[in-house]
């Protein structure tokens, strides 16, 4: 299976320059992989450094050294050094993202909120909230809500919203960060749905899972990030 | 794979003290493409915007605009009237006390039939349909189109400078501090309007702010500037995540959460 993604030596260190240059190691060398049709589970303590990398497949830190690829249409790209619209442009087509918490706008509607990336690739509104409904009903959130903007909502709301927004471009790869921390069973299983979906449609995925059985749900692969060089990635079983 | 540049700046440099202005600044922007400018009071945003905006000329540097027509323009090499026409017909610029940038003389409507005028429309009953119309795009009541702006609250007169702006469908737009000095409520109103025009109508911006907040929900791109130079430049939310400079991640810590 092709490749979506390579990550070659790459080392995260924050450096705070106002509390007198303390540098703070993350990670150093790591080599990762992640390919098409494949769910891979970032693994490993807290501090391990499983958000950074995933932020840094993002663009959203920028890495201290090492290298990382993805395929955009259909040529791998290095992220590293890239111009601003290069990476807008991947994220818009290529890389979508499910953070925790979701980034209210005032006075924007939910289905609004969800509909966005689509409406940014260009398709219209009746077929853009069409689609975010269908995410939303799926979720479980209220056909009442969906005038409102999420500021006000709970956070298993919040998030779920944030999860619709996330699964409604089927992006060739998707990056979540613990999209089940706030929510109960019946609605994490519909994300371990969502997740077997993309995947069966070709995405590459890429998550960081606390709860075992979601993780042991859709991990194809475990990327456990240790300290030291005993980092490993291993096939599930 | 990609566009042409819409503006191109190269190398501008407009001192009026050393570190007062700005120093060797140089970026692109692309079409639809919003870029926040970020930096403390005195940090020379202000003067930068000047300056792209044909209304400072600077010591050094060229800046490149490309207009309707496909032509690449050396904004400093052109007479002050092209400047002035590309200013009415191509650009607009909010400013951020909407007194700057509205005719507080003259009623709602003609402040926005105005502008409409000048690029050749003379018909009454269009410009005043279109008043209205752009009227309540901004969320302005049009029984109000008669009042002069003295009569409107800061906020309104600020979605009428705004109105008054796009009315000319403009490529590329300034903005100085344009939620500066507002109530949170009303910013947070013409912050939502101004993200849904600015997608609806593919606008190119650079705006200036100091409030961080306003450059992640309007910005793609953020420039960071201190002391008239600039220290850091990014995806918005990279820069505010992961702020490389001391000073960005002084003033990324700085912000206060409520």
């Amino acid at each position: 299976m092709q490749t979506m993604i390579e990550v070659e030596g790459l080392t995260k260190v924050f450096t705070l320059h106002n509390q007198g240059g303390i540098t703070l190691p993350v990670f150093s060398g790591i080599d990762f992989r992640a390919r098409q049709g494949e769910c891979t589970v970032l693994f490993g303590e807290s501090g391990s450094g499983k958000s950074t990398l995933l932020r840094s497949l993002y663009a959203n830190y920028l890495p201290s050294r090492g290298s990382i690829r993805v395929r955009h249409r259909g040529e791998m790209v290095e992220l590293t050094g890239a111009p601003s619209q290069t990476l807008l442009e991947i994220r818009r087509e290529t890389i979508g993202y499910v953070s925790q918490f979701l980034r209210v706008i005032p006075r924007v509607s939910t289905l609004d909120v969800v509909a966005q990336p689509l409406r940014e690739r260009g398709v219209d509104q009746v077929t853009a909230h069409q689609r975010a409904g269908e995410l939303l009903e799926r979720l479980h959130i209220p056909q009442r809500l969906w005038s409102l903007p999420p500021g006000t909502f709970s956070g298993g709301e919040q998030q779920r919203v944030n999860i619709a927004r996330g699964f409604i471009v089927d992006y060739p790869i998707l990056l979540l960060d613990e999209p089940t921390a706030s929510l109960d069973q019946r609605n994490a299983s519909i994300v371990v749905e969502l997740i077997r979906e993309a995947r069966q449609n070709g995405s590459a995925v890429v998550g960081i899972f606390h709860d075992a059985e979601v993780r042991n749900a859709v991990a194809d692969r475990i990327f456990e990030i240790a300290p030291g060089d005993k980092t490993q990635d291993k096939a599930v079983s | 794979m990609m566009t042409e540049p819409l503006l191109q700046v190269k190398e501008i440099t407009k001192l009026y003290a050393a570190n007062k202005g700005c120093a060797n600044v140089s970026f692109d922007l692309y079409p639809g493409e919003v870029l926040g400018i970020v930096g403390e009071s005195g940090s020379g945003k202000s003067t930068l915007l000047s300056c792209l905006s044909a209304r400072l000329a600077p010591d050094s540097g060229t800046i490149q605009y490309r207009n309707r027509a496909g032509e690449m323009l050396d904004l400093y090499g052109l007479s002050e009237s092209r400047q002035r026409q590309l200013q009415r017909t191509e650009w607009g610029i909010v400013h951020q006390h909407a007194r700057d940038g509205l005719r507080m003389g003259v009623s709602g409507g003609a402040n926005i039939g105005e502008r409409l005028m000048a690029t050749g429309e003379r018909h009454y009953g269009n410009l005043r349909a279109t008043a209205e119309q752009w009227m309540s795009d901004v969320e302005l009541d049009t029984d109000r189109i008669d009042d002069k702006p003295t009569t409107y609250s800061g906020g309104m007169q600020q979605r009428l400078q705004i109105a008054r702006n796009l009315v000319t469908h403009p490529r590329l737009v300034f903005m100085d501090e344009p939620t500066g000095g507002l109530d949170v409520s009303v910013q947070a109103r013409l912050l939502d309007l101004l993200r849904r025009l600015v997608t609806e109508l593919n606008l190119a911006v650079v705006i200036v702010t100091h409030d961080l907040a306003v450059a992640r929900l309007l910005a793609q791109r953020l420039i960071v500037m201190r002391r008239g130079e600039v220290v850091e430049t990014g995806l918005t939310d990279q820069v505010l995540d992961d702020p490389q400079h001391a000073y960005t991640q002084l003033l990324v810590s700085s912000v206060l959460t409520p």
